[in-house]
């Protein structure tokens, strides 16, 4: 099997040289490839029709966020073909700025997946049909799996006996929210223990 | 004459579209769907699912838990059949970790899978027939429903919410009055979807209001990104467990029933013979259970100790304290992990950074993209039929919303 990935990667890449940066089996047996944001329309017309790919089904788009690199964002497409039966994942990296082409064109399915991108990680999409919120409250500001975007939140609703209607307010907390910390002290810990006399910083 | 006429169009006067806006708290709408529709007289034109109205943030939430912790949250999004999503957060660690599952835990595993399955289907097949008018199925199918939930209960000690399913296998053994029970019903079932059957199949109403309604053709589904039942009604023959095993279940006899017309009423008849063969690979794992008695989960860094080894070693204690506080460390990588959830491929994608909590979650849910098409299947049918759409599309709102 990762023979046969082995040979659809160098296969994609020698149709599409300028497009694909890299390809590799991973461990675990699946074929990964990075191509540039740019030619991402282009790129995924030739998985869908080529013969040998005959990627059929959009499987799923999403992205990772990498704060301290320096282009932030990894977007990742799943990509299944039913008539092969094998899968591929497509990566292009973007950095906060970047506009990332859509290809709702290739895959009507995709329209959604940008939507939730854009969503959750403000990644804009060119050409996309209907970039709106799509999971977030209506009004909602700020993109929640962004690294720095707090799991609290900063705003909370509740439904106001007085005002009778639903209120929108800075989250307050009780108590701060805990992250709790289980990494054993002489293993992983960055910070300097209380009393821990040895350490390099406490001097 | 009375009165003045003179501002009348003697042309034809400006129809405007009506906009109807139906849920989120609809009854055939399962769940919290937001639809608005754009009606041309009672034909819809147009249909905008607003979704996100059970947006809990699991995704999010995931980043700052343990693996382990995270494991109830699949129960979560699919309530319906909720081992089923369990078994691919489980598949994704073991793959990432290289965990091989013992054969015992791997049967009970499919023995479940299938369990969630038939769950599932008896719940989609009824809620439907509820859609387009028939009251009985529900109460009959949810009857069974209770006692599936309650070999759920028995496993796990939760009728929903199981969270039994663990990264190296399952957290308990069954006993065996359990699977003697379960295979008693494997043979009373029958019965209940024959009554069933015979209360929609041939029935002119409910055929009247599925037969050719929503028709999706090979090419849409793939354009659309369908999986599981919406294919398979459509005629292909694809089937995650038979194309890409997963588990053990290249060694189970099953057949994958495929529809011909790609309409509502084929996707109906598609999950009732699912049921069947669901309840063939059930007696067949059962009858395999018998033979392989062992351990049911693979003893090492994923897993707890036995209760015996932790009360009379030091080691096993330590081990057991520090995977339930800080949790297993799963190595370096990324991995899409997939299942064929009832409803269709369920996948997780999975990025380890090798700490003890996941990087980043990604979780597929086949009901957000099969709601997706809803504007593309709806056009050009009458108001009436988007409820008989919606209960066949099968959408629950925990996975889509997550």
């Amino acid at each position: 099997m990762s023979q046969e990935l082995q040979d659809l990667g160098a296969l994609i890449q020698s149709k599409q040289a300028d497009a694909v940066f890299g390809y590799e089996v991973n461990s675990v047996g699946e074929l990964v490839m990075e191509v540039s944001a740019t030619s991402l329309p282009g790129f995924v017309e030739l998985l869908k029709s080529n013969s040998n790919c005959k990627f059929s089904t959009l499987i799923d788009i999403t992205a990772v966020d990498y704060p301290s690199a320096t282009k932030r964002f990894e977007v990742v497409y799943h990509f299944l073909s039913m008539y092969l039966n094998h899968r591929i994942r497509i990566k292009t990296q973007v950095s906060d700025s970047e506009i990332v082409p859509s290809i709702t064109e290739q895959y009507p399915s995709a329209n959604w997946f940008e939507r939730e991108v854009f969503d959750m990680y403000g990644i804009l999409f060119s050409d996309h049909p209907d970039l709106r919120r799509i999971l977030t409250d209506y009004g909602f500001r700020g993109h929640p799996l962004r690294k720095d975007f707090p799991t609290t939140g900063y705003t909370e609703c509740r439904y106001d006996e007085e005002a009778k209607r639903v209120v929108y307010e800075p989250v307050s907390l009780v108590q701060e929210y805990r992250q709790f910390d289980f990494m054993s002290p002489w293993e992983g810990a960055e910070y300097i223990l209380p009393g821990d006399d040895k350490a390099e910083g406490a001097k | 004459m009375d009165g003045n006429f003179k501002d009348a169009k003697t042309g034809e006067q400006r129809i405007r579209n009506f906009n109807i806006n139906f849920g989120p708290q609809h009854p055939a709408a399962h769940g919290v769907l937001r639809l608005i529709l754009e009606l041309d007289g009672e034909i819809v034109d147009r249909c905008d699912p607003h979704i996100g109205l059970l947006h809990r943030g699991t995704e999010k939430l995931m980043e700052s838990r343990t693996y382990l912790q995270n494991l109830p949250y699949f129960d979560r999004l699919d309530y319906v059949c909720p081992m089923n999503q369990e078994h691919a957060w489980c598949l994704a660690i073991e793959k990432l970790t290289g965990t091989v599952v013992p054969r015992r835990a791997s049967l009970i595993r499919v023995l479940y899978c299938e369990i969630g399955r038939i769950l599932n289907h008896i719940l989609n097949i009824t809620t439907q027939a509820m859609d387009v008018g028939a009251l009985t199925p529900p109460l009959w199918g949810f009857e069974q429903r209770e006692i599936l939930m309650e070999f759920y209960e028995r496993a796990s000690g939760a009728r929903l919410h199981a969270a039994y399913f663990r990264p190296g296998g399952v957290h308990q053994d069954l006993p065996q009055e359990l699977l003697d029970d379960i295979m008693q019903w494997t043979f009373e079932f029958p019965e209940i979807i024959d009554d069933i059957d015979g209360l929609l199949t041939e029935n002119r109403i409910f055929k009247q209001r599925n037969v050719d309604i929503a028709v999706i053709s090979e090419q849409e589904a793939l354009d659309w990104g369908f999986s599981g039942v919406m294919v398979r009604g459509s005629g292909m023959a694809w089937d995650l467990r038979r194309a890409q095993p997963y588990e053990c279940y290249d060694e189970f006899d099953f057949k994958i029933p495929v529809g011909t017309n790609g309409d509502c009423y084929d996707r109906y008849l598609c999950r009732m013979q699912e049921m069947r063969e669901s309840l063939s690979i059930m007696q067949q794992a059962i009858k395999k259970l018998e033979e392989s008695t062992g351990d049911v989960l693979a003893r090492g860094k994923l897993t707890p100790p036995s209760r015996g080894e932790m009360k009379t070693s030091m080691e096993a204690l330590i081990h057991h304290f520090k995977l339930y506080t800080e949790g297993f460390h799963v190595p370096e990588g990324e991995v899409y992990a997939a299942v064929e959830a009832p409803k269709g491929e369920f996948g997780v994608f999975l990025v380890s950074d090798g700490s003890n909590k996941p990087y980043k979650t990604k979780i597929r849910a086949p009901g957000f993209l099969h709601l997706q098409a809803m504007d593309h299947i709806c056009k050009g049918h009458q108001l009436a039929d988007v409820a008989a759409v919606i209960g066949s599309l099968d959408v629950v709102f925990g996975e889509i919303d997550r």
